[in-house]
């Protein structure tokens, strides 16, 4: 039987099903999950409002609260935890369990790890929302458009950061437990980047650092999301985003391949 | 012929897992695949499954080649693997819906295939129950229901009642030999357990990646002069035949 894109459509929603099953099974990680970026918003900023004043930046039209400058930059946070997350069982779970069962389908590999990147993604994106919500509570209020603009650009942004988990844990043996990507990925992506304060700070206090933060991709990401909020659109964002997002996939896919690791494996 | 496998030899990194290995079943031949641990058993089953790339020989599925044709091969392929690979949270429907849509089933076309294949495993009115809550033995049917959904031709099982009391074991045995004559289906069963293979069975005999043996159980007594099956294995391997129910021996238990 030839495979027609009706069998991909049919294929992409029972992935994208089975994650939002999942999702909704585990209430106690989406709470979790939810827990880090508030306790950012509402502890870390609250200490931090009054010792940094924030100009007014692109793309807020008025002088604003650390809080509302935190927000874009915690919601790519939730992305990234749950993208380095999912792509570490993903790898860790190739020769056995669920990623075996998807390994069984006869639909191409790449096309099955596009599908769970970009279900992973939509399924984080509900965290995402659930937190705008509740900072609502501490004033972080865009205007509601933005809302639905970030849509895109939230979703762009977790394949990214999905790609570069499923890129760096099928490429780099030593990191292999969680414990290693926090400490060598995803805290150094997130401190060195304009989560927490605007480029020109950094630059102000360390020509290095500023150097370091305009080279990374969670930077571009943060803005996107930033920007797309406040309903503005941020090419050079957008450009470094997507072109991360394509390269760290079309590595991450041939990375992946359990077919590359069994000289490696374990005979039974 | 149904597989077919021809001179496929493969190493990992310090162990020859496989060496010149080559085999034919038929359509609608039942074959336990027999060895000890460690006798590369698994490591054929990565190979079938396309979870490893072939190093050396060829594969054949229906006259399919495994390497210039893995989507027609993989439509032909039920596997039902070692350790289970059920979602615990979700429920019998939803494990089985999700492997349909793997394999592009719409979602009418695989309602009619699970309930068809549930009915087979004496498991409809269990759909709605979550994996969690079934026991060992209707955890495999499930897996076996699953494999059947996309009506393959070659079922592949490894090891599959592991952790089964005799009662579930020697029911999904019977299970499984019955889709052979009813519907056709080649079935590879891998297994240590010398007393899931009857004397008339096709028996691949493999051991440290070779293959002792490829005919009837009758033959491995001829080839190693000995009248039960559980003494040719060992006399063949040097490895004493596990039967369960027996405690496991010094050398077993290592």
């Amino acid at each position: 039987m030839k495979m027609t894109p009706a069998h991909y459509w049919y294929c992409f929603q029972g992935i994208l099903i089975r994650e939002y099953l999942r999702f909704i099974q585990q209430r106690t990680r989406f709470f979790s999950a939810l827990v880090r970026p508030l306790l950012w918003l509402v502890v870390f900023a609250a200490g931090f409002r009054a010792a940094l004043g924030i100009a007014i930046i692109e793309p807020y039209e008025t002088y604003i609260t650390y809080e509302v400058y935190i927000a874009p930059g915690l919601c790519c946070m939730i992305l990234l935890f749950n993208g380095m997350q999912s792509s570490l069982s993903m790898v860790y779970d190739r020769e056995m369990g669920s990623m075996r069962v998807l390994l069984m389908s006869p639909l191409p590999r790449w096309f099955l790890l596009v599908c769970k990147l970009i279900s992973i993604a939509l399924v984080s994106l509900l965290q995402v929302y659930a937190f705008l919500l509740i900072a609502l509570l501490v004033d972080v209020e865009p205007p509601l458009w933005g809302y639905l603009a970030v849509l895109p650009a939230l979703l762009l942004v977790a394949v990214m950061l999905g790609a570069i988990g499923l890129f760096i844990s099928s490429w780099i043996k030593q990191l292999e437990n969680f414990a290693g990507v926090m400490n060598f990925v995803i805290f150094p992506m997130f401190f060195l980047s304009s989560a927490l304060y605007p480029l020109w700070k950094m630059q102000e206090s360390s020509e290095w650092i500023y150097w370091i933060c305009t080279a990374n991709p969670f930077t571009y990401a943060v803005e996107l999301v930033r920007h797309a909020l406040y309903l503005k659109f941020d090419g050079t964002a957008c450009s470094v985003t997507l072109a991360t997002a394509l390269i760290f996939s079309v590595f991450a896919i041939k990375g992946f391949n359990p077919q590359r690791a069994a000289g490696g494996g374990k005979p039974g | 012929m149904s597989i077919e496998v021809d001179k496929i030899s493969f190493r990992y990194a310090r162990k020859t897992a496989l060496s010149e290995l080559s085999f034919i079943l038929e359509n609608g031949q039942f074959c336990a695949l027999l060895g000890p641990n460690g006798a590369g058993k698994s490591t054929l089953f990565a190979l079938l499954t396309r979870l490893y790339a072939l190093q050396q020989g060829n594969i054949h599925i229906q006259g399919l080649d495994l390497q210039t044709a893995p989507t027609q091969v993989m439509q032909q392929l039920g596997v039902v693997f070692q350790q289970s690979t059920l979602d615990l949270d979700l429920t019998v429907q939803q494990n089985l819906a999700y492997h349909a849509s793997l394999h592009g089933l719409c979602g009418a076309t695989a309602r009619v295939r699970i309930a068809q294949e549930l009915e087979r495993m004496a498991m409809k009115e269990r759909a709605h129950e979550k994996v969690r809550s079934l026991n060992g033995g209707h955890r495999r049917r499930v897996e076996i229901a699953r494999a059947l959904l996309h009506q393959p031709s070659v079922l592949l099982l490894d090891e599959p009642t592991t952790g089964l009391d005799p009662q579930a074991r020697k029911a999904l045995n019977l299970h499984v030999r019955q889709l052979c004559t009813d519907s056709m289906i080649t079935v590879l069963w891998a297994t240590h357990l010398i007393d899931e293979v009857l004397p008339e069975d096709r028996v691949l005999l493999l051991h440290q990646g070779r293959l002792l043996s490829s005919g009837t159980g009758l033959d491995l007594c001829n080839l190693s002069g000995q009248s039960h099956m559980a003494d040719a294995f060992e006399q063949l391997t040097q490895v004493p035949a596990q039967i369960p129910g027996q405690a496991p021996t010094k050398e077993q238990a290592v």
